[in-house]
């Protein structure tokens, strides 16, 4: 079982997101960077599947120079081969960003080492374009389904469950095939000591794509305008039960 | 403007996302514009009252529904055709109706099935497409131009963006749109639809395998008591569970809890998590980060329970007690008791 994850470089927002002078990025120069929350699931599936199933795991990422640091990340936790696809930090669309992963995919399969499986995040927590993996699987001619949350793999067919509406349904489909995760199919793991040298010492894979310009083109981000409140204080402690069991009975929500 | 838009159906009446989004959908084809819809007649909704190859006026309740949104034709692909949802064959008939209609945009609401079957069309007419859309209207370059702004970061950031493409193909935020009959109902011309489908469009199809579980779901909860890292461990929550359960509600929790394991991610509130609208969400021990926002922001009231005054939550909230929520939580449940017992 040959899986590659495809995992992208975001800022770590915490209580405050703030747009850089010429709206055209999140200011990170207070932020740190993490791996998009639903493919740090995605590298935890693969792994857990190459436990079950053998095989292997590669990662890859496209990005600047430094998104080398989350492919570490995946190495770290049981990725053994990873691919940069080092950009000059222009922002890539969809259209693009799926392109040069299923070029990666077919260079893979002409060196005679094809993989079983792409997994990526269902959308990336910055851009949030939905579609990166369902193009890639329409270029590569796999079938695809999105936002899985469970998946089981016997005998080369794949049984991928997702939520709908509170309830569940079910896609089965043969290898290869693309799959999206949401978070919450698994719970990841925190990379060992081991682990972590070993991702230090590796090589990573670097290709320098062409940026190609994409239908949907970004004038500039900005905060949407909201009421910005400041809460009403009911009190301290406890002495504030009375005021918030008035203000829930005003709010017709006791019983 | 001629528009195209994927209404889900949701028992015997059009999903609300599917509302929101017609509402948006018949914005953008303007006055005197055309909206037409695909419905997938996997319940019969629609397809009881079409007529193969024929086009008939009104069809109920969904019909009704339809007309009154402003929807002139509504083609009904039967379950003879596609049975059940098949994201590819969705797309494909999609294709094949912006074709027929002349459709200068294709909308879908950005629910899971909405976001996935507009991300095939994009894939599968090489066109790009523009996710969660708050507007689109069209652009000073003409036909084929449009100027939109759509959601990043859950709704955190807003995108201005322009869109070259024809048909413009979206999803549409549906938290920002609210669901808004037209002024005057449209006269609804039902058509029983005959895809083309190609080979392998039913490859990969949904065979629904579990039924809804019992009880209140957190994205339709009145009330929601949630709970983050300040409820201090897996133990913590009965106070919560118990409040939630008095006030006929549910508990919702922060990421930091399901990342700790905690409790099960399907409480999770937030981006990665579901996206709340209670009537009131009560936050306990939670900090506030953005991310846990984006699921919350729709709560009509928020009250904070919080040992930090600084906390980030406080400028989010109308309301908020200052204190330890395991002296907070217990006393209230106790006043709701003693009140009840009155």
């Amino acid at each position: 079982m040959e899986i590659l994850v495809c995992v992208k470089r975001v800022p770590q927002v915490g209580g405050k997101i703030v747009v850089t002078a010429d709206g055209q990025d999140v200011d990170t120069r207070m932020a740190g960077f993490a791996m998009s929350p639903h493919e740090e699931c995605a590298v935890e599936e693969a792994i857990q599947i190459t436990e079950r199933l053998g095989g292997s795991v590669s990662v890859l990422t496209l990005g600047p120079p430094e998104a080398a640091e989350q492919l570490r990340e995946a190495l770290a936790l049981g990725a053994g081969r990873a691919v940069l696809l080092e950009t000059d930090g222009s922002e890539w669309g969809p259209v693009a960003t799926a392109g040069e992963i299923a070029a990666e995919a077919r260079r893979r399969d002409g060196d005679g080492q094809g993989y079983d499986l792409l997994l990526l995040g269902n959308e990336a927590a910055d851009t949030g374009d939905y579609q990166v993996g369902v193009r890639v699987a329409h270029a590569l001619g796999w079938p695809c389904a999105t936002g899985i949350k469970g998946i089981e793999i016997a005998d080369g067919t794949v049984r991928a469950r997702r939520e709908y509406r509170g309830a569940e349904e079910l896609f089965e489909f043969g290898l290869p095939a693309v799959i999206t995760v949401k978070e919450g199919i698994n719970l990841p793991r925190y990379p060992s000591l081991p682990g972590r040298l070993r991702a230090k010492r590796a090589v990573i894979e670097t290709h320098q794509p062409q940026w190609r310009p994409d239908g949907l083109r970004k004038q500039a981000l900005r905060v949407p305008e909201t009421e910005r409140k400041q809460a009403t204080v009911l009190g301290d402690g406890e002495d504030a039960v009375p005021a918030l069991l008035s203000l829930l009975d005003e709010l017709g929500v006791l019983p | 403007m001629t528009v195209l838009c994927l209404v889900e159906l949701d028992g015997t009446g059009a999903a609300d996302a599917s509302l929101r989004a017609l509402t948006f959908a018949r914005e953008v084809a303007g006055p005197g514009g055309q909206l037409a819809v695909a419905v997938f007649g996997e319940d019969g909704a629609l397809a009881g009252g079409a007529q193969a190859g024929g086009a008939q006026a009104g069809g109920a309740p969904a019909g009704e529904e339809l007309a009154a949104y402003g929807v002139t034709d509504a083609y009904v692909t039967g379950p003879g055709q596609v049975a059940g949802y098949a994201p590819v064959a969705w797309a494909r008939v999609l294709a094949g109706l912006a074709s027929q209609t002349g459709a200068d945009a294709v909308l879908a609401a950005g629910t899971d099935r909405g976001s996935e079957v507009m991300a095939h069309l994009g894939a599968l007419t090489g066109l790009p497409m523009a996710a969660n859309c708050v507007s689109a209207s069209r652009g000073p370059g003409g036909a084929g131009t449009w100027q939109i702004v759509r959601q990043r970061w859950a709704g955190l950031l807003l995108e201005d963006a322009e869109l070259e493409s024809s048909p413009a193909l979206a999803t549409v935020a549906t938290d920002t749109v609210a669901p808004v009959p037209a002024a005057a109902p449209a006269t609804l011309a039902v058509h029983a639809h005959q895809p083309e489908l190609a080979d392998g469009d039913l490859a990969v199809r949904a065979t629904e395998s579990a039924t809804r579980s019992g009880g209140v779901s957190l994205a339709t909860a009145r009330v929601v008591v949630g709970g983050g890292r300040g409820v201090g461990g897996p133990d913590g929550f009965a106070p919560l569970e118990e409040l939630a359960s008095l006030l006929g509600g549910v508990v919702g929790v922060s990421r930091v809890v399901t990342s700790e394991g905690w409790r099960p991610h399907k409480q999770q509130v937030g981006q990665t998590g579901t996206k709340i609208t209670p009537e009131l969400y009560l936050a306990c021990g939670i900090s506030g980060a953005i991310q846990h926002i984006a699921g919350c922001a729709s709560a009509k009231h928020i009250v904070a329970v919080n040992s930090d005054p600084a906390a980030p939550i406080l400028s989010h909230a109308e309301y908020a007690v200052i204190g330890d929520l395991h002296k907070v939580i217990p006393a209230l449940v106790a006043a709701i008791k003693a009140r009840g017992s009155h």
